[in-house]
C-alpha cells in the first residue's frame, strides 16, 4: 500500500507537469472551474446554480469552501476561479484590494438592487416600539428601546464586523448628532447578528442591526432605517461629513484574469449571468424556508426556471 | 519588625514592595501619548508591512521561472517558490482525494492519471463509492483485529450513527483529510523529536519555535498558508499539520529523555548499532509518551476541522459553519457529534494498533494468516450485494444500503432546536439582570483598570514577578516578550485580550479546582470526567457560541462564557490528574491521623498536587487565549478582532503573523513564569521529573 501511494504520488506529479504539453483549444478547457462556497444559503445555492449552468454547457466544475473575505486573494492567485456574490459594502474593500494587486477582474453586475443598511425587524414598526420609524429622526426619541446590558443606557447599533466597512457607522452616529444617544457595537460575524435577531424576536424587544437585502430576513420582514439620502462625496472618505445613508448597492461578479481565456464560452455566459432580487430570494427560500439541502435547492431552481438561465448560455 | 517578615518570607515581602511600586506608578504616571512611561512609541509598526512585502516577493518575484500554460497557450512568468509550494500542495491534495474517493467515489484520482479531457470524453469513468455498510464492517473488523469485540462495537456503531444520521459524505471528507494530516504530523513529530534528542543545537533552535507554534492562535497563520499553498483541502491539511505537530515533537523528546541509561546500555551490550538502538530500544521504551503524542495529534486534527474549512477543507467543519449561519443549532450539534465520534474511533484504533504485539513464532496456515483479509472480502461481497438489493427495494432514488446522501438520514434536529428555543424563552429574561450586573460592576471596571495601566507599571509588575520567581534571567525573558508587544501599535488591544483572559482563567480555575477535586475522590468519577474533558476538547466550540449569544447578546459576557467553558477543560483535567497522583500512603497517613475530608483536601491533596495544578493553569491560560481570539467571531475589540480582519487585509500576512506573535507572547510570559515556578516547587517537594 505504501509503495503504491508513493508511486501514485510520483505519477500525479509527472502528470501535472506532463499536462504542460497540451495545445491551444478553441473551446473551453476541461480543467474544472473552481467555485467558492461561503457560509450563507443564497450564496451556496447560487454556487450550485452557476455550477449547474456551467455543467450544462459541458464544463467541469469544482466547489471549494472558502472564507468570504479571504476568497479574493485566492481568486487573484488562481486558486479559485470566480466569486459570484460580491456585496458592495461588505466585500468591496477586499474586492478592490485584490484587483489593485492584479489578477482579479470585474465580470459584471447582477440586476438585483441591493441595500446594506442599519434597520429594525418589521415587528419593531408594527408594534410601534419607536414611533416614527423607519425615519431616522425617530431614533432621537427612543434610545432606551434599543439599550443593552453593555451600552451604558444608550441605544445600541449592532454593526457587522469591522472588516466590512470600518468606522462608517460610528462616524455616521456622530455626524447625525446621535452620539449622546447611541453607541455602535461591532459583531464578529454574520452569525452573531442572526443569533441576536432571533433572540430579540422571541422577546419582541427592540434591536437595530446591520442587514442587507436580498436576504433570508426579507421573508420575516425587515425595515431599513431611512437616513438622509446618499449623495456622491457625502462620506468622510470622499470628503463629506458622513451624515448620509448607504447608497443602493451593487452585487458584482469577480473572476480570475485567466478565466476568459481558458473558458471563453463559460466566461461569456458568466458575464451575462444576472440574477434579480426575486431569483436570489427564491434560491434562499428553498433552503431557509423549505429546508431543502443546497444541492437539491439548486437542482430544483434550475429545473423550474430554465426561462431565466437558458438565455445566459446563448 | 519589617526585617523580621523579610527574613521569614523573603519572597512575600519582595512581592509586597513590588505591588507598592506598581500602584505608585499607576498613580504618578500621567496618561499622554508622548509620555513613554504611559505608552511606548510603536516602533515596530512598519514591521507587518515589511513581512508582507517579503512574503509577496518570495512568492511572486524571487527567482522567476517561465511556465507554459496549455490553457492560455502562452508562457507565464511565476516564481520558483510558488511553483514548488503549489507542487507540494498538489501532492497532498492527491493523497487526500485518493483516500476520499476510495471511500465515497469520485473522478479526481482518475483525472490525475489521465486528465480532465479524458473524463469529458468518457463520462462513465467515475470511481464508485464503497457501500457504507462495507466501510462500517471494515472498521468494526479492524477494531476486532486490533483489540477485540469492544472496539469492534465502538467503531461499528459510531460509523453507523454517522451514516444513518445522513452525515456520511461530509464525515468521509473530513476523515480523508485527517487520514493524511495525522500520519504526516505523527511522522514529522517523531523525526523532529528524535533529531532534537540527538542534537542539542536542534533542540535549542526548535524549543522556542515550538513554544510559539503552540501558543499562536490558528487564525493568524491561515492567510500565510493560503498565500503559499492555495485554498482547498490541502491548505486545510497543511494548517492542521502546523497545528498538530508541535505536541508530537515535544512528547517524543520527553519520552526519549525519560529512557533510563541502563536500557540503552543493555542494547549496546547486545551489539546493536545506532539505528537499532533508536528503533528497537529507544522508541519502544518511550512508547508511553509517544502514544500520548499520537492521541494529541488526533485530537488537534479534529479540533482543526472547523477552522480548516475557512481555507477550503470540505466536510463536517464547513457544513457546521453553514448550519450555524442558518441558526440550525440542532444540525450543527449532530455534525459536532460526528467530529467527536471520528476522533474517539481514530484515537482508540491507533492506540490498539500501537499496543498490539506481533507474534513472530506462530506457525499459521494460509487461512489463519489471511483470516482478516478473507473476512473483509466476505464483508465486501455482502455489502455490494446488499447495495444491489437496495437498488431494487428503494425506488425513490436514494439507495439507503449504498450511500445515504447528506442530510437525508434521520435527524434529531427538531428536539435540539426546541431545546434552544425553550432555553431562550424561559431563561432570557431572568439572565438579563445577571448580565447587566456583571458587565456594569465587574467587566467594564476591570477592562478600564487594565487600560489605565501605564506601560511602565505593567513592565514593573511582570518583570518583578519574573525576578522573584526566576531571578534576573526570568525577568529579562518576560520583559523581552512584553517589549515586543509594547512596541507594536496594538498594546491597548493586547491589554483587552489580557483582561478577558485573566477573568476567564480565574473563573475557569475555580470551576476546575471544584469539579476536579470532587471527581478525583473516586476513580470512576475521575475516568468519567476525563472522558467528558476529551469530548469537549474536540467538540467544536462554535456550536455553543450561538445559544450563548442568544442568551447574552453580542457582549463581553458571551465571549467570556464561551472562553470559560473551553478553558475549564485543562483546569479540570490537571486537577484530577494532580490529586490522583498524590501518593496513597500520604492520604492514608492523613486518614489515620483523623483528618476530615475537607482538612485532607486543604492540607494534603492540594499542596501536593499544586505543581501539577499549576501546569494546568498554564494550559488553562493557553486554552483561554485561543478561545478569546475565536471570541472575535462574537464581537470583541481586542487582538482577535484584528486577526479576523487580517483575513481580508492588504497586509494580511504581516498583520496576521505579528498579531499572532503578540498573542503567543502573552501566553509565553505566563508559560515561562509558571514553568519556572512549578519546576522549583517540584524539586522542593521531592518529585522531580
Amino acid at each position: 500500500m505504501k509503495r503504491l501511494t508513493t508511486k501514485a504520488a510520483a505519477a500525479a506529479f509527472s502528470v501535472t507537469f506532463a499536462s504542460i504539453s497540451g495545445q491551444a483549444l478553441a473551446a473551453d478547457s476541461a480543467q474544472p472551474i473552481i467555485i467558492p462556497t461561503h457560509n450563507w444559503s443564497s450564496q451556496v445555492v447560487m454556487a450550485y446554480v452557476i455550477g449547474g449552468i456551467f455543467e450544462s454547457m459541458g464544463n467541469n466544475v469544482e466547489y471549494v469552501p472558502a472564507d468570504s473575505q479571504a476568497v479574493y486573494e485566492a481568486i487573484r492567485n488562481g486558486d479559485v476561479t470566480i466569486s459570484h456574490e460580491v456585496w458592495q459594502s461588505s466585500f468591496g474593500g477586499a474586492f478592490y484590494n485584490a484587483m489593485s494587486k492584479g489578477g482579479l477582474i470585474d465580470a459584471g453586475t447582477h440586476s438585483a438592487a441591493t441595500l446594506e443598511e442599519m434597520g429594525v425587524p418589521q415587528y419593531v414598526i408594527d408594534d410601534n416600539l419607536c414611533p416614527g420609524l423607519p425615519d431616522w429622526e425617530a431614533l432621537k426619541n427612543c434610545p432606551e428601546v434599543f439599550a443593552t446590558a453593555d451600552s451604558e443606557g444608550k441605544g445600541r447599533w449592532l454593526e457587522g464586523p469591522q472588516s466590512w466597512h470600518g468606522d462608517l457607522m460610528p462616524v455616521r452616529v456622530e455626524a447625525l448628532g446621535l452620539g449622546d444617544l447611541y453607541t455602535v457595537k461591532f459583531a464578529g460575524s454574520a452569525d452573531a447578528i442572526w443569533a441576536e435577531l432571533a433572540s430579540a424576536k422571541k422577546e419582541g424587544r427592540g434591536i437595530i442591526t446591520f442587514n442587507w437585502t436580498p436576504n433570508f430576513t426579507d421573508a420575516e420582514g425587515f425595515a431599513f432605517i431611512e437616513f438622509p439620502g446618499y449623495t456622491e462625496g457625502c462620506r468622510v472618505a470622499d470628503g463629506g461629513d458622513g451624515s448620509c445613508g448607504s447608497p443602493k448597492g451593487w452585487l458584482k461578479k469577480a473572476a480570475n484574469y485567466k478565466f476568459p481565456k481558458t473558458h471563453p464560452e463559460a466566461y461569456k455566459t458568466y458575464s451575462k449571468i444576472s440574477f434579480s432580487t426575486k431569483d436570489i430570494g427564491q434560491m434562499a427560500a428553498l433552503v431557509d424556508v423549505d429546508k431543502m439541502t443546497h444541492q437539491d435547492a439548486a437542482t430544483a431552481w434550475l429545473a423550474a426556471h430554465e426561462d431565466v438561465w437558458k438565455p445566459f448560455t446563448q | 519588625m519589617g526585617t523580621n517578615i523579610y527574613e521569614k518570607h523573603p519572597k512575600l515581602a519582595q512581592f509586597g514592595i513590588l505591588l507598592v511600586g506598581f500602584f505608585l506608578l499607576i498613580i504618578l504616571v500621567s496618561p499622554s501619548d508622548t509620555n513613554v512611561l504611559w505608552r511606548l512609541p510603536p516602533l515596530l509598526a512598519p514591521l507587518p508591512g515589511m513581512i508582507n512585502d517579503l512574503a509577496e516577493n518570495l512568492m511572486f518575484n524571487w527567482f522567476p521561472v517561465q511556465v507554459y500554460d496549455p490553457d492560455l497557450d502562452d508562457y507565464e512568468q511565476t516564481a520558483l517558490l510558488r511553483e514548488l509550494t503549489r507542487g507540494f500542495s498538489r501532492g497532498v491534495l492527491f493523497l487526500i482525494e485518493l483516500i476520499r474517493e476510495v471511500l465515497i467515489g469520485g473522478v479526481k484520482t482518475i483525472v490525475a492519471f489521465t486528465g480532465w479531457e479524458y473524463i469529458r470524453e468518457n463520462p462513465w469513468a467515475i470511481w464508485p463509492a464503497l457501500p457504507w455498510t462495507v466501510v462500517v464492517g471494515g472498521a468494526a473488523l479492524l477494531g476486532y483485529a486490533l483489540r477485540g469485540v469492544g472496539l469492534a462495537l465502538l467503531a461499528g456503531i459510531s460509523l453507523s450513527y454517522i451514516s444513518i444520521f445522513g452525515q456520511w459524505e461530509p464525515a468521509m471528507e473530513t476523515l480523508s483529510f485527517v487520514l493524511v494530516a495525522a500520519p504526516i504530523s505523527i511522522l514529522l513529530g517523531l523525526l523532529f523529536g528524535i533529531w532534537s534528542f540527538k542534537s542539542r543545537t536542534v533542540e535549542a533552535v526548535l524549543m522556542p519555535l515550538l513554544n510559539i507554534a503552540q501558543t499562536m492562535p490558528h487564525f493568524s497563520y491561515l492567510v500565510p498558508v493560503t498565500v503559499f499553498f492555495g485554498v482547498g483541502d490541502h491548505a486545510g491539511a497543511i494548517a492542521t499539520i502546523i497545528f498538530a505537530t508541535p505536541p508530537m515533537i515535544r512528547l517524543t523528546l520527553l519520552g526519549l529523555k525519560k529512557v533510563p541509561v541502563e536500557v540503552v546500555e543493555a542494547g549496546m551490550m547486545s551489539g546493536s548499532n545506532d539505528r537499532q538502538i533508536l528503533l528497537n530500544v529507544l522508541v519502544p521504551t518511550a512508547r508511553h509518551d509517544i502514544l500520548i503524542g499520537v492521541n494529541q495529534v488526533i485530537m488537534q486534527c479534529l479540533a482543526m476541522a472547523v477552522i480548516a474549512s475557512f481555507i477550503g477543507a470540505k466536510g463536517l467543519g464547513f457544513n457546521l459553519l453553514l448550519a450555524l449561519n442558518g441558526l440550525r443549532i440542532g444540525q450543527a450539534l449532530e455534525l459536532g457529534i460526528c467530529i467527536v465520534l471520528i476522533a474517539v474511533v481514530l484515537d482508540r484504533l491507533s492506540l490498539a494498533w500501537a499496543n498490539k504485539q506481533t507474534d513472530y513464532f506462530a506457525d499459521l496456515n494460509f487461512v489463519e494468516k489471511h483470516r482478516f483479509g478473507l473476512i473483509f472480502l466476505v464483508i465486501f461481497v455482502v455489502g455490494v450485494v446488499l447495495a444491489f438489493l437496495g437498488g431494487m427495494i428503494f425506488k425513490d432514488g436514494i439507495n439507503y444500503f449504498y450511500f445515504i446522501p447528506h442530510n437525508k438520514g434521520i435527524t434529531t434536529e427538531y428536539i435540539w432546536q426546541s431545546g434552544v428555543d425553550w432555553m431562550v424563552d424561559n431563561w432570557y429574561a431572568g439572565l438579563q439582570g445577571f448580565n447587566r450586573g456583571l458587565i456594569i460592576n465587574v467587566l467594564q471596571p476591570m477592562k478600564r483598570a487594565f487600560l489605565s495601566m501605564p506601560v511602565s507599571a505593567t513592565f514593573l509588575l511582570v518583570m518583578g514577578v519574573g525576578y522573584i520567581i526566576g531571578g534576573t534571567r526570568s525577568a529579562l525573558i518576560v520583559g523581552g516578550f512584553l517589549l515586543f508587544i509594547a512596541l507594536t501599535e496594538w498594546w491597548d488591544r493586547a491589554l483587552i485580550t489580557a483582561y478577558m483572559t485573566t477573568f476567564s482563567v480565574i473563573v475557569a480555575m475555580i470551576i476546575g479546582l471544584t469539579i476536579g477535586s470532587l471527581c478525583a475522590q473516586n476513580s470512576f468519577a475521575s475516568k468519567t470526567i476525563l472522558l467528558v474533558c476529551d469530548t469537549f476538547q474536540t467538540f467544536p466550540s462554535f456550536i455553543y457560541l450561538i445559544p450563548v449569544i442568544m442568551l447574552f447578546g453580542v457582549t463581553d459576557t458571551s465571549v467570556l462564557i464561551a472562553v470559560i467553558i473551553y478553558a475549564s477543560i485543562p483546569a479540570i483535567r490537571y486537577t484530577v490528574e494532580g490529586i490522583r497522583k498524590v501518593p496513597p500512603h500520604l492520604r492514608e497517613a492523613g486518614l489515620m491521623s483523623g483528618v476530615t475530608p475537607l482538612q485532607r483536601w486543604i492540607k494534603i491533596d492540594l499542596p501536593l498536587a499544586f505543581p501539577h495544578i499549576m501546569l494546568g493553569v498554564n494550559q488553562t491560560v493557553i486554552f483561554a487565549l485561543f478561545m478569546v481570539i475565536i471570541g472575535a467571531m462574537i464581537g470583541t475589540d481586542d487582538l482577535g478582532q484584528l486577526i479576523l480582519k487580517a483575513l481580508s487585509d492588504k497586509q494580511g500576512i504581516g498583520n496576521g503573523l505579528m498579531l499572532g506573535l503578540c498573542v503567543a507572547f502573552i501566553g509565553l510570559v505566563v508559560d515561562h513564569l509558571i514553568n519556572t515556578w512549578a519546576a522549583q516547587r517540584k524539586a522542593a517537594l521531592g518529585f522531580g521529573e
